[in-house]
């Protein structure tokens, strides 16, 4: 009798606990499948081409692994060198303006400012507008005619260069374009950073006497290094990506001076039809990010370690 | 002494306001400018001396724009059908993975979540090429499906839903299967209702990620009759030429709805964003 009802609750148990797990699984089950079908599978994919070479008439059935040559001849590829380096200078730039700009913004933000509010909306407004309207207003303003143009000309520069036309200043006239994009949303997230400072260690600083420009550097920077380090890795990573406005404003040019990653990798698949010579390029790009990932995750799991 | 303190603040404050003002107006210039131009008739755009608002009203850009030729009309309705179908089913899938994730208890939970989180790394250009190469095979290339489609799996929503729905207390939920309630009514009836304000966060966001995109449209739109509003605007530029009034009108019409949603609700957009710096 006792050994019976044991095996009977068991079973139970057994029973209640399959039914959980089947329960678990058909919550997440849809989303799991989709992020492996529109992520997971063109992931592999890529990957698989990058290693390939394709001969397109044959359909999927003309896909040949050949190893690493797409990997080999890429950094001897001009268009790709010359991406990697505009990129990478425009990283630099983007990144340095933009963490600048957004932290005094936000330092400023943080006091007493009249009409705050509308502010911190004006600021952000760029971030939510789609980029090809920003493209569109932004070739306007750099037109011939068009007002930026007429302020140089109002400042007595004779004949004002035009800056998305010219390989000297395209780069810069991009990376001033996204700073300004991101701007507004970056200097919020300084400011949630900054909210975060205890008072009591400006409280304590300045019974010590100390300026303000001693607070900003022995207070205000170190405390915010963790919002930093977060703001720096995802500007970071965001700065690779830049496709849009190039491939809407310059189509990489004049010449090469705007070529970066992301475009290059679409203008080699989709204008050259070299689909296994773009995918291995998106596979430099993945690595690249990884890579800051990676940092990133080493860098915080080390705080929370400290703690 | 302490007189002289005030009026330092004072002097602070106007100083700061002054700066700040200054920088916002810079900002928001180009949208200035955009408005003035799209009220102006074609030879006015960029008049001397320069002006920002002409002294007339020149509606008939819009209305040009709108209907007619160009029919901006049909590219809303195709942005609106995209950007409502995958919104809706998109928080309703994050809803209920999230669930799962955060209240219920399966082999392999972690796992799979921790694999879920990885697949966030990957850019999403990097699978430009695949992915038109695969929707071409399905079939799916030049339709809106190839939009709404992979927008229905948003793995940033899973993982904001999930945090979110972590923090309810488990006793609520304990109560109701005391009651006889299923999971399902509990996530649906229960937890989703508390977790209001972290959904209007994610409507909000994938409001604007998919009203806003040009790249995926670029690639898998052939078709005119199937443009969303940004691709429409490229076309609409090469199509123009130089015609930037008509230019300005139709991009403000591509800005107007995220701008409504953005004044309405500005307090879930900058904290639902400022959150969720994860993607772009």
């Amino acid at each position: 009798m006792q050994r019976g009802k044991t095996i009977s609750g068991d079973q139970a148990r057994k029973r209640r606990k399959i039914k959980n797990a089947l329960t678990g699984y058909s919550f997440i089950i849809i989303n799991v499948v989709g992020v492996f079908i529109f992520w997971v599978v063109p992931l592999i994919f890529s990957l698989i081409l990058s290693f390939s070479k394709w001969d397109q008439s044959q359909g999927l059935a003309g896909i040949k692994i050949i190893g690493f040559e797409n990997y080999v001849k890429m950094w001897s590829d001009e268009w790709f060198r010359v991406s990697l380096v505009n990129n990478i200078k425009f990283t630099v730039l983007y990144v340095v303006l933009l963490l600048v700009i957004s932290f005094f913004v936000a330092l400023f933000l943080k006091e007493k400012v009249i009409g705050k509010k509308l502010v911190q909306l004006g600021t952000y407004l760029p971030y939510v507008v789609n980029v090809v309207a920003i493209a569109a207003v932004f070739l306007a303003l750099f037109s011939r005619m068009g007002p930026i143009s007429a302020f140089f000309k109002f400042l007595g520069v004779e004949d004002p260069p035009l800056f998305l036309n010219e390989s000297k200043y395209a780069l810069y006239a991009v990376t001033v374009i996204c700073v300004w994009q991101a701007l507004g949303y970056t200097a919020m997230l300084f400011l949630a950073g900054l909210i975060n400072v205890p008072e009591d260690l400006y409280e304590a600083a300045d019974l010590d006497g100390a300026g303000w420009r001693h607070k900003l550097l022995h207070v205000t920077i170190p405390m915010l290094r963790p919002t930093t380090f977060f703001i720096t890795v995802t500007t970071l990573i965001n700065s690779f990506k830049v496709f849009g406005l190039i491939n809407i404003m310059t189509n990489g040019g004049p010449g090469t001076a705007t070529t970066m990653l992301v475009y290059n990798i679409y203008r080699t698949a989709f204008r050259f039809n070299k689909m296994e010579f773009a995918s291995a390029q998106g596979m430099v790009l993945l690595v690249v990010i990884f890579i800051i990932s990676i940092i990133q995750f080493r860098v915080q799991n080390r705080k929370y370690e400290e703690m | 002494m302490k007189k002289n303190y005030y009026k330092k603040q004072r002097l602070g404050t106007v100083i700061r306001t002054v700066i700040l003002w200054g920088f916002m107006l810079l900002c928001i210039f180009p949208f200035l400018w955009m408005i003035g131009a799209s009220l102006k008739k074609e030879p006015d755009v960029f008049q001397t001396p320069f002006t920002l608002f002409p002294d007339y009203l020149y509606l008939d850009n819009y209305a040009a724009v709108w209907g007619g030729k160009y029919n901006y009309a049909q590219m809303f309705g195709n942005s609106v059908f995209v950007t409502v179908i995958s919104v809706v089913v998109a928080v309703i899938l994050c809803c209920v993975a999230g669930y799962g994730f955060a209240r219920l208890k399966f082999p392999g939970r972690n796992k799979i979540f921790i694999l879920y989180l990885a697949t966030m790394m990957i850019p999403g250009q990097l699978l430009m090429v695949p992915k038109y190469l695969m929707f071409r095979e399905m079939g799916i290339y030049n339709t809106h499906w190839s939009l709404i489609l992979p927008a229905c799996f948003s793995i940033y929503g899973v993982f904001l839903m999930r945090q979110n729905m972590q923090q309810i207390p488990e006793s609520i939920s304990e109560a109701a299967r005391i009651d006889g309630a299923n999971e399902w009514q509990i996530c649906f009836k229960l937890i989703m209702p508390l977790c209001k304000p972290a959904i209007i966060t994610l409507v909000i966001l994938l409001f604007t990620w998919q009203w806003n995109d040009y790249d995926n449209a670029l690639l898998f739109l052939q078709d005119k009759d199937l443009y969303t509003l940004p691709l429409g605007l490229t076309y609409f530029m090469d199509e123009t030429g130089l015609k930037y009034n008509l230019i300005m009108a139709a991009g403000i019409i591509t800005i107007i709805p995220i701008f409504i949603v953005f004044l309405v609700a500005q307090k879930y957009f900058i904290g639902g964003l400022t959150a969720g710096s994860v993607k772009e």
